[in-house]
């Protein structure tokens, strides 16, 4: 069994499959790119695995640990940190409040200085650390985008799930973010991303997953993805005639 | 320092105000304490999450009501203790049932549960027990009545002090900002609110217990007043209910005001209390000690600018 381990999982909303009967693994430490186009289902997937929403059939596990059935909460605190695709930050508290709180409630249960020190470390990854007390509704989109990063490295998590998390970053920013994420795997962490920005998975994940109006059309090396005609045909359309 | 030294020097003045004050300026004194009592309950768990409760008076009501039942068959401490037993019971029922509600549902529902324990007390009592309305005797001066709403006011906000210190606060602060964030942070949602909500609500119907002897005679009409839901939520929003004092501040000047529209203007009394609640959400959004806050912030500003 894989360290991360989707199995044969459908979400349904009424008649609507968004997640058809997906399966896939990961290695501990690997970094996977989850791609699709629009409405492919890969933000409910990221849900289901999170515990934002449950899963009408299937499981999912991780470590061994079943998620499946668990509360948001109870997930977090087995290790699974995630961003949001619309970035969601805590607007009346301050940066290091924001990236104190999955270090306060996640599995470690850090207090005072200890969570103090995990959120100043965080904030330190993704170079906020010079604005700390600062309150987190006044910042940049980057850099709200940055927060989210560092409040969920602050969970410590064994597996990070980034709902694009490079998405409307300029050509600079998007550079400082993929150097951001490269650092994080080399630290041992299991990265599963949702993104669109091809290069970014080129540079990144060795391996993606794609999926298509719910269903895993390709688990493959991203290279050989690029070039797979269901993914392809999937991104593009069918060609009209062969 | 100066934030221990100045509470209990205030606490400790207002302890021995009554040797100096009429009866009606006890009287007085009971009512503005009883509503800084309540605000700041109510804002323990509203102030944070953004809850808007408006089920105060079913939780203050019963109080009153279970001191009606048991005042001539039990000791008084026990009828206390029987009340805060009454209201932590009411509110973990409540709270397992709505807290999953959010935003203007909770709001509606909590206003609905004031009217339904009125009707179902109403109910009962015409039906099953054949007397609408009881006496409570309890030899209690006004003194006594004054001083233990004090110490309840006390404790109060000495609680919500030290929730504020826990993790217990930091939550309620998370669920404010964002439940979602909150519950993937490892927040567990229906605890936090539900611990919360059910110290509230034993704070509220303690203070309903100790109220209660001033009324003499009590009918579910009369106790389950929900004007007294909307006056503290208009009071603890002008103070500000994310604030420790906050809610004091907007309860004892708000009473007064209230005290004496009531006396001179008794027909159009709840016109201008309509107003006056515009008034609030409209200019005061975030309580006077926001609003100081931000003309403090402005003023420095502009000094830094010359």
């Amino acid at each position: 069994m894989s360290y991360l381990d989707v199995d044969n999982v459908t979400k349904a909303f009424g008649g609507l499959k968004a997640v058809d009967q997906v399966s896939f693994g990961m290695q501990k430490g690997e970094i996977v790119g989850l791609l699709g186009p629009n409405g492919s289902g890969k933000t409910t997937m990221i849900n289901v695995i999170s515990g934002a929403l449950h899963a009408t059939s299937g499981t999912v596990s991780l470590d061994g640990l079943r998620l499946t059935g668990r509360r948001a909460d109870q997930i977090a605190r087995a290790g699974v940190a995630r961003t949001f695709q619309l970035v969601r930050i805590l607007p009346s508290l301050s940066l290091s409040e924001n990236v104190m709180i999955p270090a306060v409630f996640g599995a470690k249960s850090h207090w005072g200085a200890g969570a103090k020190s995990v959120a100043n470390d965080a904030l330190d990854r993704v170079g906020l650390a010079d604005r700390a007390s600062t309150t987190a509704g006044a910042l940049t989109y980057i850099d709200q985008k940055r927060l989210e990063l560092a409040r969920a490295l602050a969970a410590e998590p064994k597996l990070l799930l980034l709902d694009e998390w490079l998405a409307g970053l300029n050509p600079t920013e998007l550079e400082e973010g993929i150097a951001l994420i490269r650092s994080l795997t080399q630290s041992g962490i299991t990265i599963l991303m949702v993104e669109h920005i091809m290069d970014a998975v080129r540079a990144l994940c060795p391996r993606v997953v794609v999926m298509s109006s719910g269903r895993l059309i390709a688990d493959e090396t991203t290279d050989k993805a690029l070039t797979d005609p269901a993914v392809i045909a999937a991104y593009l359309g069918e060609a009209q005639d062969a | 320092m100066l934030k221990l030294v100045l509470p209990v020097l205030g606490f400790a003045l207002c302890a021995i105000a009554p040797f100096f004050l009429s009866d009606y300026g006890t009287g007085l004194m009971i009512g503005a304490v009883t509503y800084v009592t309540l605000t700041s309950a109510w804002a323990m768990f509203s102030g944070h999450p953004r809850y808007i409760s408006l089920a105060t008076v079913a939780f203050y009501g019963c109080g009153a009501y279970t001191v009606a039942v048991l005042n001539e068959t039990l000791p008084y401490p026990l009828v206390l203790l029987c009340a805060a037993g009454v209201g932590a019971v009411l509110a973990l029922l409540v709270g397992l049932s709505t807290l999953r509600l959010a935003g203007i549902f909770f709001v509606i529902f909590t206003f609905g549960l004031a009217e339904l324990i009125r009707q179902l007390i109403t109910w009962f009592e015409v039906n099953v027990t054949g007397t609408l309305g009881r006496y409570i005797f309890l030899d209690i001066t006004a003194r006594g009545i004054y001083w233990q709403m004090l110490a309840l006011a006390a404790i109060t906000i000495g609680l919500t002090a030290w929730i504020h210190r826990t993790r217990l606060g930091l939550a309620l602060k998370v669920i404010g900002d964002d439940e979602v964030v909150a519950a993937h942070s490892g927040i567990n949602l229906a605890r936090t609110k539900l611990v919360v909500f059910t110290l509230s609500a034993t704070i509220l119907t303690l203070a309903g217990a100790i109220a209660s002897p001033r009324w003499v005679y009590v009918e579910p009409a009369i106790v389950f007043n929900p004007t007294v839901s909307f006056l503290t939520v208009i009071m603890a929003l002008l103070g500000g209910a994310n604030r420790l004092w906050g809610p004091a501040l907007g309860a004892v000047p708000l009473f007064l005001v209230f005290e004496w529209l009531s006396s001179h203007f008794p027909d159009s009394y709840p016109i201008l209390l309509g107003l006056l609640f515009i008034g609030v959400v409209f200019i005061l959004p975030d309580g006077v000690l926001a609003a100081i806050d931000r003309l403090r912030a402005r003023r420095a500003g502009s000094e830094d600018a010359v």
